[in-house]
């Protein structure tokens, strides 16, 4: 259990001012120009020795990450590109940080973009997040305003500009190749890799896109020291990560907590326990929309950090905890994610545009049965057709949840397959 | 360069190079629509998948991966094989099987690779996705639920064409590919789209449901219908050419190929002179060759050389020409002229005249200035290298003349010969941008020549490239843009005004008694002096028939073994790939009769003979396809005079229509309405 001294958010529900005054008070920006005065390497390395791995989903060394840009400025600029384009189904815990403690981000940005020597941060925000977008705005001027960022950034000397930017509502903008297409003003269309972003991102220059809590929980680790964050949570899954909560409990909620918390302890603890109670629960997706389902045997003992995750053939993904109980149609709840990735497919390559679309049309119909029992053996296999052969990771994410439902509840697809030949109907159950 | 090993052979590709093009050197085929050697990669269609090893265990696109020293590629590994299976299966689902009916049928890449890495069936149970056909135009039809969005078409238009007018809509399996509103292509070169489209998405309007491939006999040939000498397949069934491909050659069209050039086909099947006409009591009587003969050989009987003279047009072959300036000669006449627009053409040195820089040796230069000339519509495949050469950056381009969109950006630095003395004196500015330059270029267009000062615009342009620095011992950036595919052969062949010769102009208005037009149709024949017997030989009836006496009926490009030039005085040959129809004859054959019946037989009888005399006229027809590339030897250049001020013309001036044969074409007869009327109704 996360000791209240150990939380970075502490204002995570906005029961505090999210202003400059009130992020003072909780002790943002405090020596923000000692931690600039030590030096790019000397934050990099605090970075890498923090072992903050990616909050965006893939989980990937945010240090080591900083350290793939140029180590001099060439004669391209290099930029910080903030992914504020949440928009993974379950997910709102960057939503909470822009609207509450946006302080935290604008002085991330600030720490980051010195340790890779970008002068401009563009934060790219979802297009649906309006209010968000203007308690941003309102936070960035206020710290240009009291010198904290703009030519002679906290007094450090750096120039430092940070500017806002709302996207208009693809799910694949958080894509990080697709957000610098989008921030160019392109059709937000993901790009081939290599040439990686750190080599060659935002108008071909050097770039590094970060997620929003990344980048909000840097300068909590840069004051602290990476030992302190290390400390927290589970070797290789080190420190706090946000939850969100949602679906069959009590009481849906973001929660910052330590990585490798048992499953069960965060939902009881924090969400008041599965609607029902815990032998109600019937599955839960523990990462977002996009990483496999869990059945309940699993469920009851399973950590939640990178590894454990993925040792379950699951994933972290965004922490998004999405619960379901027995009255849940686990099948339609899946086919309902199908459609989702059909609709957000952006088209460009053809694994994912033909094969989210044939998925969907599968998975509908094994909503209501009406397929055969081989069909589920075809609809694994075109979901490993899809998975790892497609530009971005899209294809994986509309893959997977199928496979998890495939893999967990395969009898329940049999089942359903049956009663529709035998012309028995099912009680169909909510979403 | 970068070993790599494909499949167990070691290859050594150039550093840069991507994994399929280690394939490709290595021999081994990989599927692929999306990559097109010519585009940028797009790595979206995911049918190239290879294995790497030492790489994370999945497939990954080889179009779109760099090569590593020491890098092993598995083309064949059960992982591979499957994963193009499953990108098969995926791009057919909703790839509608009309095979059938689609015109890409026989030569389709998807049809192809669907039996090479494809599964043997579908598990696709669902209803497939149709797509609302766009209107492209009058030449590219358009099925589009037959596209695979390999964003081919768009990223040619883009890069190659250079008019941005094609792109996707919507995502997912809703993407698609149009332009957005409804509008026709603008491109002089979107007959290419066709050809690049690995599916039956986009095909030949005019060609639909005519032909399947494996019915057409194909013979290589070289296209007339502009003077870049393009190098095309000429695909025909019994005695009709059916359509046009190109052929690929590097130095002349890369494999590109121009809407008139591709799509004027079928007016080589219309208003065409099949036989012999004579006109007897003012009026043209379907003759034999006898009566022909015999009414030419009356008339010429007492007229002196002199007042005998012969103008060649611009489509003919190198070979009549010659079998022509022999006969005038055997009759006593100087009194030859190939210029029939009256461009002042000094053929008094080949550099004069010729596009001394090449087609290829574009890409090396650095600056470029237009004088009086419109390369997009004189010459689209020219003006394609210039894009590609601007698109990888660094280069200038000005223009003296009429303002025109070439795709790229031009500075219009003036309308007329004046900013030329500018130029010289060094005044104007951009006469410093090309001093700068390293490899600058200066292109003529005929539109500078066409008139009286010709020769001094055609002086001064010499001496500015000199000025410049453009006649250097390993750089030749003095060019003469040509609109004609006979022009280079003729002024080669010395088909020009002999010793006290009259040119173009003075044959007309009774400068002479008897006319020899060779395909002769861009004359103003009512200039033609009434009196003067006027002999046309050539194969469709237009002006020149018009005006005729008597109609020797010839055969077009595509029914002749013949040579041509093209601008840069490259030397290539022309096969025959259909007989000529009716009575026509091959050119040189009917002249070759003539003589004959004249009792002044031309020493040749076959088209061998008539090419050993060609060399002996003037060795580089010996040098054919090569073209070396030279220096400048000698910086003296042409005779000169006084520019007068007036601006200059376009040298086309509606692109579609600019010979017999694209005038009898439907097709082009469409494209005007569709593309030059409504410019002309906007202008008034």
């Amino acid at each position: 259990m996360l000791s209240d001294a150990d939380r970075i958010f502490t204002n995570l529900y906005g029961l505090g001012d999210p202003g400059l005054k009130g992020a003072r008070a909780r002790g943002d920006w405090d020596g923000t120009k000692a931690i600039i005065a030590r030096g790019r390497e000397a934050i990099v390395e605090e970075m890498k020795a923090s072992g903050l791995r990616g909050r965006g989903g893939a989980g990937f060394p945010t240090g080591m990450k900083w350290s793939f840009m140029p180590k001099t400025i060439g004669t391209l600029p290099h930029y910080l590109v903030v992914n504020a384009d949440e928009s993974e189904p379950g997910t709102c815990k960057d939503r909470d940080i822009l609207r509450h403690d946006p302080h935290k981000l604008i002085e991330g940005c600030l720490l980051a973009s010195f340790a890779m020597g970008a002068h401009a941060c563009y934060i790219y925000i979802r297009g649906e997040f309006y209010n968000e977008a203007v308690a941003l705005q309102k936070a960035i001027d206020e710290a240009y305003e009291a010198g904290l960022i703009g030519q002679d950034a906290c007094g450090s000397g750096w120039a430092f500009d940070c500017y806002v930017h709302r996207g208009a509502g693809a799910y694949i903008c958080g894509e990080e190749t697709a957000l610098i297409e989008s921030l160019e003003g392109k059709k937000g269309m993901p790009r081939l890799k290599p040439p990686f972003p750190a080599a060659m991102g935002l108008y071909g220059c050097p770039t590094t896109v970060n997620n929003v809590e990344s980048i909000a929980v840097a300068p909590a680790i840069l004051r602290r020291g990476a030992a302190w964050f290390s400390a927290l949570g589970r070797p290789k899954n080190a420190g706090t990560k946000l939850f969100c909560i949602s679906g069959h409990v009590n009481k849906p909620c973001n929660v910052e907590e330590e990585l490798g918390i048992p499953l069960k302890e965060l939902i009881e603890k924090y969400a008041g326990g599965v609607r029902g109670g815990w032998d109600n629960l019937l599955a839960v997706i523990p990462g977002g929309a996009s990483v496999p389902v869990l059945n309940k045997a699993t469920c009851d003992t399973i950590l939640m950090d990178f590894d454990s995750l993925r040792d379950v053939k699951s994933g972290l993904g965004t922490a998004a905890v999405i619960v379901m109980d027995r009255s849940t149609d686990i099948i339609k709840a899946i086919a309902r994610l199908s459609q989702f990735y059909k609709h957000e497919s952006c088209g460009q390559c053809t694994p994912c545009r033909e094969g989210t679309g044939w998925m969907m049309r599968v998975m509908n119909r094994m909503v209501t049965g009406r397929a055969t029992i081989e069909e589920i053996d075809t609809l694994e296999q075109v979901t490993r057709q899809v998975e790892g052969h497609t530009i971005c990771a899209l294809g994986d994410a509309a893959a997977w949840p199928i496979q998890g439902l495939i893999k967990n509840f395969r009898p329940v697809m049999e089942e359903r397959i049956r009663a529709y030949k035998a012309g028995r109907s099912l009680p169909l159950a909510a979403e | 360069m970068v070993k790599v090993t494909v499949d167990g052979i070691d290859v050594d590709v150039p550093p840069g190079s991507n994994v399929l093009q280690a394939c490709e050197a290595a021999g081994k085929e990989v599927p692929r629509f999306c990559y097109h050697e010519r585009l940028s990669v797009a790595g979206n269609c995911r049918m190239c998948l290879v294995e790497i090893e030492k790489a994370p265990p999945k497939p990954f696109a080889s179009c779109a991966y760099p090569v590593n020293e020491g890098m092993v590629v598995h083309t064949d590994t059960p992982m591979v094989k499957k994963a193009r299976a499953g990108v098969m299966e995926f791009l057919l689902i909703n790839h509608p099987l009309d095979c059938p009916i689609c015109d890409q049928g026989g030569e389709c890449d998807l049809q192809d690779q669907a039996v090479g890495y494809g599964r043997d069936g579908s598990r696709y149970t669902e209803a497939k996705r149709a797509v609302k056909d766009k209107d492209l135009g009058p030449l590219v039809k358009t099925v589009m639920t037959r596209c695979i969005q390999c964003t081919r078409c768009i990223r040619f238009s883009a890069e190659i064409a250079g008019t941005p007018e094609l792109g996707a809509t919507a995502r997912g399996e809703s993407m698609e590919v149009g332009t957005y509103v409804q509008m026709a292509l603008t491109s002089e070169l979107s007959g290419n789209l066709i050809d690049i489209c690995p599916v039956g998405a986009l095909t030949s309007k005019p060609y639909a449901f005519v032909a399947r491939p494996w019915e057409l006999k194909k013979t290589d040939s070289v296209d007339v219908l502009d003077a870049v000498g393009t190098n095309i397949r000429v695909d025909a069934r019994g005695p009709e050419v059916l359509r046009i491909l190109p052929r690929l050659n590097e130095d002349v069209n890369e494999e590109w190929l121009a809407d008139k050039s591709r799509f004027s086909v079928d007016g080589l099947k219309r208003r065409r002179l099949d036989s012999v006409w004579v006109k007897r009591d003012g009026k043209l009587v379907k003759s034999g060759w006898e009566d022909a003969f015999e009414a030419i050989d009356a008339r010429l009987k007492g007229v002196a050389g002199e007042r005998i003279g012969a103008i060649a047009g611009d489509l003919c072959d190198a070979e009549s020409m010659l079998a022509l300036k022999d006969l005038m000669s055997a009759l006593g006449s100087a009194n030859t002229d190939c210029r029939q627009d009256g461009a002042a053409l000094d053929g008094t040195r080949r550099e004069f005249y010729t596009f001394n820089t090449s087609i290829a040796g574009i890409e090396a230069a650095d600056a470029i200035l237009l004088v009086g000339c419109n390369p997009r519509r004189e010459a689209p495949l020219i003006n394609a290298r210039v894009l590609k050469r601007w698109r990888t950056g660094g280069l200038k381009v000005a223009s003296v003349g009429p303002v025109a969109d070439l795709t790229y950006p031009v500075e219009a630095i003036g309308e007329g010969p004046a900013v030329l003395a500018g130029l010289l004196d060094g005044s104007h500015p951009f006469a410093s941008v090309l001093k700068a330059a390293k490899h600058p270029m200066v292109i003529v267009g005929q539109g500078a020549l066409r008139r009286a000062d010709g020769a001094a615009v055609l002086a001064s342009a010499w001496k500015l490239a000199e000025t410049v620095g453009a006649l250097g011992a390993e750089w030749h950036g003095f060019n003469v843009l040509h609109t004609a595919a006979a022009r280079v052969g003729g002024l080669d062949l010395g088909f020009l005004p002999g010793a006290g010769g009259k040119n173009v102009a003075a044959m007309m208005g009774g400068g002479v008694d008897v006319l020899w037009l060779l395909g002769t149709d861009e004359i103003d024949t009512t200039k033609i002096g009434a009196d003067t017997f006027v002999i046309y030989q050539g194969h469709h009836g237009d002006a020149g028939a018009a005006r005729a006496d008597v109609i020797l009926p010839g055969a077009a490009y595509t029914e002749k073994n013949g040579t041509y030039v093209n601008t840069e005085g490259r030397v290539q040959r022309g096969q025959l790939a259909i007989y000529p129809p009716g009575e026509a004859r091959e050119d040189w054959k009917i002249l070759r009769a003539f003589s004959g019946w004249l009792g002044k037989p031309l020493p040749y009888d076959s088209i061998e003979a008539l090419r050993d005399r060609l060399e002996t006229v003037n060795p580089v027809f010996a040098r054919l396809d090569i073209l070396p590339r030279f220096g400048c030897a000698d910086v003296a250049g042409p005779a000169g005079g006084e520019m007068s001020p007036v601006a200059f013309e376009p040298a086309v001036a509606n692109y579609y229509q600019t010979d017999v044969i694209s005038r009898a074409s439907p097709t082009m007869a469409e494209c005007t309405a569709t593309y030059v009327a409504p410019l002309k109704a906007a202008a008034e």
